[in-house]
């Protein structure tokens, strides 16, 4: 195993872990909520940069496949299967687990499907779409693949927001918990903070040594040629459009991953997940990070969403971002974390 | 009966299609001297359309509509000066994002300057209780103004563009624009008078639509991907072939209605700017050979 590769996510890690101690030291736990949300929009953000930043290819779709993730989770395991309770194939699905018994507020028994198959249909389902719709998309250029994809954002909010079991503008509320393994549960109760702190931060860890390993393979090679030129990969033989598809999905997936990881943390949903500028805001996110750094990406991810969530910004939420998009594009087009440029400052600073 | 139905639906299409030409036609004017499509086309028709109501309390309609369209250009020409003058050689994924950034940053602005309330300006003439019989169907006059007013905009253009020395210019910097420098032209007045432009005509049809359709600081975004559904439906950069377009785009919006929800209107528009881009990108009146060698 090259242990130069894995250095920056033990790094990470043990800021996590850092994290935690002090904001537990310090009594301010209450912290550690919007951490973990920040963490799981940060998963779409590490999707958007594979996509954007590697393989320069755009996208302001990303809160449709976000939607996708957590509204699958969430209609699966809240759908209430009691009336069926005594045909067979509820039986069945209670008898091998893929159907829970629980109760609500008001004491009401529920069976409903497991928050297991749920997210995994959540996962297939934004497989599915990512690559029904990537197929025609990654071969549009520029403008065309801008708009199609905010197209394809729009239809997935307008859905959401007219049909009745989506919930309409109210969404859907009441998701159960997402039972892990070794009883950790997916949840968004006090007790169970920090145990849900380390659920997020695992699996963006796991988000970016999947990334990493993209980026240094052969995939990844291939990405950065296609960024450069288009025309210049292809006539080396590689083949472009396979991998362009191939980052989409897997930028969908992140994406869904998210979204249904967060649904059962927040316990619901709601339509403005889908919005077009949920979408603007990760391209944001990825844009101030540095398009193709992965680090800068993930820092800024977590930073801004944070303090998005705390409410830091105020009413002026949205226009942060959209100030942060043109600033960036206009001044620094390359992040404001340029490791090059901070070598240098530092190679200055030693002279 | 059934007929007199059938030609209201048309009516209604051709109502909201003629806007969504004049949208079309303002992402045209900016994409053929800039090569941008400029995202915050739809924020141009709220703006417009938000500043005339504010006017319209103090002053006749004629006037606060003509102002506000005068201020919506001076600002087009303001977002031109401040984000877009200033790139050399900018890659087509940068003035995206910009344009993407502007839009959000003009409906924010909106939001704390007019909130988030629904507002109108005041029939031109009548109240939303008036309507003119034609052939059987109902129609309220603004429609006539809606129809009158987009004509005359798609006529002054055509005059505008080809019978002007400013338009033939404007013309050349669309069809090559290091030639156009050669000849005399100043090109970046031009780029400077392409988004006035598409900034004033979209202020224009914001007003004109705001008594039937109402205006609110975040519609800009759907009525820009319309607009530039119904540009890439004519073929990216040819007017005229968006005034079919828009009318056709208009029409099956109109009759998706009695077909499905009202909420998925949208999704019938945008549904058919996916299909045209996945099948045949240069439009259906535009050329293959000639959109594949254009930069996107």
């Amino acid at each position: 195993m090259d242990s130069k590769r894995y250095l920056p996510v033990a790094v990470l890690f043990g800021l996590v872990v850092l994290v935690q101690i002090v904001i537990s030291f310090t009594g301010t736990v209450y912290l550690l909520t919007q951490v973990t949300m920040a963490a799981y929009y940060s998963l779409v953000v590490i999707g958007l940069c594979l996509l954007l930043g590697y393989a320069g290819q755009i996208s302001l779709g990303q809160a449709g496949f976000f939607a996708i993730g957590g509204y699958t989770s969430a209609v699966i395991s809240t759908q209430n299967l009691i009336q069926w309770v005594d045909t067979p194939l509820v039986k069945g699905l209670l008898w091998s687990g893929m159907a829970v018994e629980r109760q609500d507020l008001y004491n009401n028994a529920i069976v409903s499907i497991s928050p297991w198959i749920a997210f995994l249909a959540a996962i297939l389902i934004s497989i599915a779409v990512a690559f029904l719709i990537g197929l025609p998309i990654i071969r549009l250029k520029g403008h065309y693949m801008a708009m199609a994809t905010l197209g394809f954002g729009i239809i997935i909010y307008r859905i959401v927001l007219g049909t009745g079991f989506l919930g309409e503008a109210d969404g859907i509320s009441d998701v159960p918990g997402f039972k892990l393994f070794f009883g950790l549960e997916v949840k968004g109760s006090l007790p169970l903070r920090i145990q849900n702190y380390y659920i997020a931060w695992v699996l963006v860890t796991l988000a970016i040594i999947i990334s990493i390993n993209l980026i240094q393979s052969r995939i990844g090679r291939a990405l950065r040629s296609i960024h450069g030129s288009d025309e210049a990969a292809n006539a080396m033989g590689v083949n472009t459009s396979r991998y362009k598809l191939y980052t989409f999905v897997i930028s969908a997936v992140f994406a869904a991953v998210g979204g249904a990881f967060l649904t059962h943390y927040n316990g619901g949903i709601g339509p403005s997940e889908a919005s077009v500028m949920k979408s603007v805001r990760y391209l944001a996110i990825v844009a101030v990070g540095g398009m193709g750094n992965l680090w800068g990406v993930l820092f800024m991810g977590v930073l801004l969403n944070f303090l998005s969530l705390r409410g830091y910004f105020g009413t002026l939420d949205d226009a942060v971002f959209g100030a942060i998009l043109v600033s960036i594009m206009l001044f620094a087009p390359r992040g404001v974390l340029r490791v090059q440029r901070l070598q240098s400052w530092l190679k200055k600073l030693k002279v | 009966m059934i007929l007199t139905q059938i030609f209201q639906y048309c009516l209604s299409g051709i109502t909201v299609g003629s806007i969504y030409v004049i949208v079309a036609i303002g992402f045209n004017i900016i994409y053929n001297t800039t090569g941008i499509i400029n995202f915050a086309q739809g924020e141009f028709l709220i703006m417009g359309a938000m500043i005339a109501t504010t006017l319209s309390a103090f002053m006749p309609l004629a006037a606060a509509v003509l102002i506000a369209v005068l201020i919506t250009a001076l600002i087009g020409a303001l977002i031109e000066f401040s984000f877009i003058r200033g790139i050399k050689a900018p890659s087509v994924l940068r003035l995206i994002i910009i344009t993407i950034g502007i839009s959000i940053i003009i409906r924010e602005a909106m939001l704390h300057i007019w909130n988030e309330q629904v507002r109108a300006l005041p029939y031109f003439t009548g109240s939303e209780i008036t309507s003119i019989e034609v052939l059987g169907a109902h129609i309220s006059p603004q429609v006539l103004w809606v129809l009158g007013i987009s004509a005359i905009i798609v006529l002054a253009l055509v005059v505008f563009f080809n019978f002007t020395l400013t338009g033939r210019a404007m013309r050349a910097c669309a069809a090559n624009r290091n030639s156009a420098r050669l000849c005399g032209i100043n090109v970046r007045r031009m780029v400077t008078l392409s988004f006035m432009l598409s900034a004033g005509i979209g202020a224009l049809a914001g007003c004109i639509i705001s008594p039937l359709t109402q205006t609110q600081y975040n519609m800009g975004t759907s009525l820009a991907i319309k607009g530039f559904t119904v540009a890439v439906l004519g073929g990216l950069g040819n007017s005229m072939a968006a005034v079919a377009a828009g009318l056709l785009l208009g029409l099956l919006e109109a009759f998706s209605i009695s077909l499905l929800p009202l909420a998925y209107k949208d999704v019938v528009a945008i549904g058919l700017l996916l299909v045209i881009l996945f099948l045949r990108p240069s439009g259906i009146f535009g050329s293959r050979q000639a959109s594949a060698l254009k930069e996107f």
